[in-house]
């Protein structure tokens, strides 16, 4: 989607361009394009299965979460370092988050919980290196994830309550003339759920970035760094940027506090 | 009417969501601070909740957004 925003932007992008200086779209920053162009071409059943720049990302926020988890827990000691102690305030984070929304029979889902955590927590925080790629930034990915979640959580509750979960659908205390109309409206809203959970990632990681790049672009149109003017611009990109790490934490921490608190639905039906 | 200009009211319609979340973070953070004050010690508890919500508030003034996107360029 953005990559077509992208190409509708960029006829429109050359105003502002002096001599010598090209402006590029706030957009530019989401295209997808194939890192590896020779070769045999990846497509299955229609589908481009390229390795891109995105899953290059993607790959290198899972290195970075092995890495961090390995290198951390490799000595165990009992006073921690650095390093070990970085790594077990992210363990007692989501095992206080599962605690507290889910309760006992949420621990065996604690290493799935972890993943999701650090996943988007490292995806949103290396896409703020300036140059790199936000992953989450994109619907297909959050989408794909949210959709996973609330599926596996659906799955959950029904082999636990079997057919007793969609009495989950029935609000309790309802007189029931009101029911027929509470109803749709409560299996509606159930099955938006996957859409609301990674809109909202994917919008807050886009909307920032595009603002980062719009007010960075506005230094460049005032003059450049070493000019009076383009100060306030560069203040105010600083301290979006300060924003923006918080908005990546806050959003992987609300992206993983709602899948805990859909599995407490579906575990305990209201 | 051009179409143009039918989009750019339509994407200025769509900050109409804006007033709805202007209501809904300050509801949040008022009664946020409300509640510490009556009870400090709750302050952990109720503050991570509060981000929750402070979160859930923002999404609806960035879906108005994304809409506007979508009038504009989709």
């Amino acid at each position: 989607m953005a990559s077509e925003e992208t190409a509708a932007h960029g006829e429109g992008a050359g105003h502002g361009a002096e001599a010598g200086h090209e402006a590029h779209s706030p957009l530019e920053q989401f295209e997808i394009h194939p890192l590896i162009t020779e070769g045999p071409n990846f497509t299955l059943m229609g589908f481009d299965l390229s390795f891109t720049n995105s899953s290059l990302w993607m790959v290198i926020t899972i290195l970075c979460v092995y890495a961090l988890v390995m290198m951390g827990s490799r000595h165990g000691s009992m006073v921690p370092g650095r390093l070990q102690s970085l790594v077990e305030i992210i363990y007692d984070f989501i095992a206080d988050m599962i605690e507290s929304n889910v309760g006992r029979e949420g621990r065996k889902y604690f290493p799935f919980f972890f993943t999701l955590f650090t996943f988007v927590l490292v995806g949103n925080m290396l896409g703020m290196i300036p140059g790199s790629f936000t992953f989450t930034s994109h619907i297909i990915v959050t989408f794909t994830m949210a959709l996973f979640v609330v599926t596996a959580v659906t799955i959950i509750g029904i082999a636990k309550h079997g057919l007793h979960f969609f009495s989950f659908f029935v609000p309790k205390g309802v007189p029931a003339p009101v029911l027929p109309l509470l109803v749709p409206i409560e299996i509606l809203s159930y099955l938006i759920r996957p859409i609301s959970l990674s809109v909202r990632l994917f919008v807050n990681m886009m909307a920032g970035h595009i603002m980062l790049k719009t007010f960075a672009g506005f230094i460049i149109a005032l003059g450049g760094f070493f000019v009076i003017p383009a100060i306030a611009p560069l203040a105010l990109t600083v301290a979006l940027s300060g924003l923006e790490l918080a908005i990546a934490f806050l959003q992987a921490y609300v992206f993983t506090v709602l899948s805990c608190i859909y599995l407490q639905e579906a575990l305990h039906l209201h | 009417m051009e179409v143009e200009a039918a989009k750019m009211i339509g994407a200025g319609l769509a900050a109409i969501a804006l007033a709805g979340v202007g209501v809904g973070i300050g509801n949040v953070f008022a009664t946020t601070i409300s509640t510490i004050g009556r009870n400090p010690s709750i302050q952990d508890r109720v503050s991570g909740m509060m981000w929750i919500g402070f979160a859930l508030v923002e999404a609806i003034g960035l879906f108005a957004l994304l809409i506007a996107f979508m009038v504009l360029f989709g």
